[in-house]
């Protein structure tokens, strides 16, 4: 499969516009179903890559496609279509909500809308806790960590430095 | 002379952006204490409606990251702000993709995805526990939160309906 350097800006520049309440379903569909730049198994495999390394998924998503058919300008053009429209909406978006901010039916739909979003927020983590429900190590590292970061506020390289290696050891450990 | 606030905003994002184990989603905490309580950059409600913003949006959910630098430093502080919480990941994601296929079966590779998952877990639960801190100061309020997240685990609809009715509801004066 010959994908250009203009495809990828273009596909991921149509992703990021669709993306409204998050942009992995739309970015299957372009990818896999639409423009079949990569199978099945193979998107499953760079969004495993994607999520469990650090930094935004949905980015690291572009920059593993990207660089798999056009090397690090791939990359580059793929993160830039991504990232493009969106970020010039939401700064569009917060410009006019600075004008209009004084009005009350303004300040309180946003406020509407952020809990709601809390909300989403919530349902995707209790989402991924689904898998660990019979697992009680791993649970406990889920509830130290959520004590630790929202009921203590450590501050987080703390929290990573003493807790990510805890909870990979004992993956080590369990899985021998 | 770039403005002294371009800096520390690079700062920032640099280091939480390979601290973002989970996405944007993971770090909400760790930006609310440091822009709120450390930097006093805004206030609770001023973040709170970055993150409103930010979910209104179509586009990934670090856009929030933007808001934040515009927050502070305009146009500039948003376009450092998302690139410096993109630069470092994206250059590790770039080397670890090269070497991907190497490290396929390796029994430490199973390991590191098996054992950040929880962490992940409890890292973006912490997201919705101090966003809801955060956001909601009403009973209204609360019980908006608490509908999307049984609507989102109990139904298939589409999460951009549950903040359009969430905008709706805010608007009229209801949360």
């Amino acid at each position: 499969m010959r994908v250009t350097t203009g495809d990828l800006f273009w596909g991921f520049l149509k992703v990021g516009v669709s993306g409204f309440g998050g942009v992995l379903p739309f970015a299957h569909r372009s990818i896999v179903e639409h423009n079949r730049w990569l199978t099945e198994p193979e998107f499953t495999e760079a969004l495993s890559l994607a999520q469990f390394l650090p930094g935004p998924n949905i980015v690291n998503l572009s920059v593993i496609i990207g660089r798999r058919f056009q090397g690090p300008i791939g990359a580059a053009a793929a993160t830039l279509g991504l990232m493009l429209m969106p970020l010039a909406i939401v700064l569009l978006l917060a410009m006019l909500f600075a004008q209009f901010a004084h009005v009350e039916a303004v300040r309180n739909a946003c406020a509407g809308v952020s809990a709601g979003a809390s909300g989403l927020v919530l349902s995707i983590a209790l989402k991924m806790a689904r898998p660990m429900r019979r697992l009680p190590l791993q649970l406990g590292i889920a509830a130290t960590t959520f004590a630790a970061i929202a009921l203590l506020r450590v501050p987080l390289p703390w929290a990573l430095g003493v807790l990510a290696p805890l909870s990979i050891g004992i993956a080590w450990w369990s899985n021998r | 002379m770039i403005n002294p606030l371009l800096i520390e905003l690079a700062l920032q994002f640099l280091t939480l952006s390979l601290l973002s184990i989970g996405g944007a989603n993971a770090i909400i905490p760790e930006m609310h204490l440091r822009a709120v309580d450390i930097e006093h950059w805004m206030t609770d409600a001023d973040f709170s409606q970055m993150f409103a913003l930010s979910q209104a949006a179509p586009g990934p959910n670090v856009l929030i990251v933007s808001l934040i630098g515009w927050k502070v430093a305009g146009i500039a502080g948003a376009l450092v702000s998302i690139a410096a919480m993109c630069g470092p990941s994206s250059v590790l994601t770039y080397q670890v993709a090269r070497a991907w296929d190497r490290f396929r079966d390796a029994p430490l590779r199973t390991a590191i995805e098996r054992g950040l998952a929880p962490v992940t877990v409890g890292l973006i639960l912490s997201s919705g526990f101090v966003l809801t801190r955060t956001t909601d100061h009403s009973w209204p309020a609360y019980a908006t939160t608490g509908s999307t997240l049984l609507l989102a685990l109990t139904t298939r609809l589409h999460p951009l309906w549950m903040l359009i009715a969430a905008a709706v509801l805010g608007a009229l004066g209801v949360v």
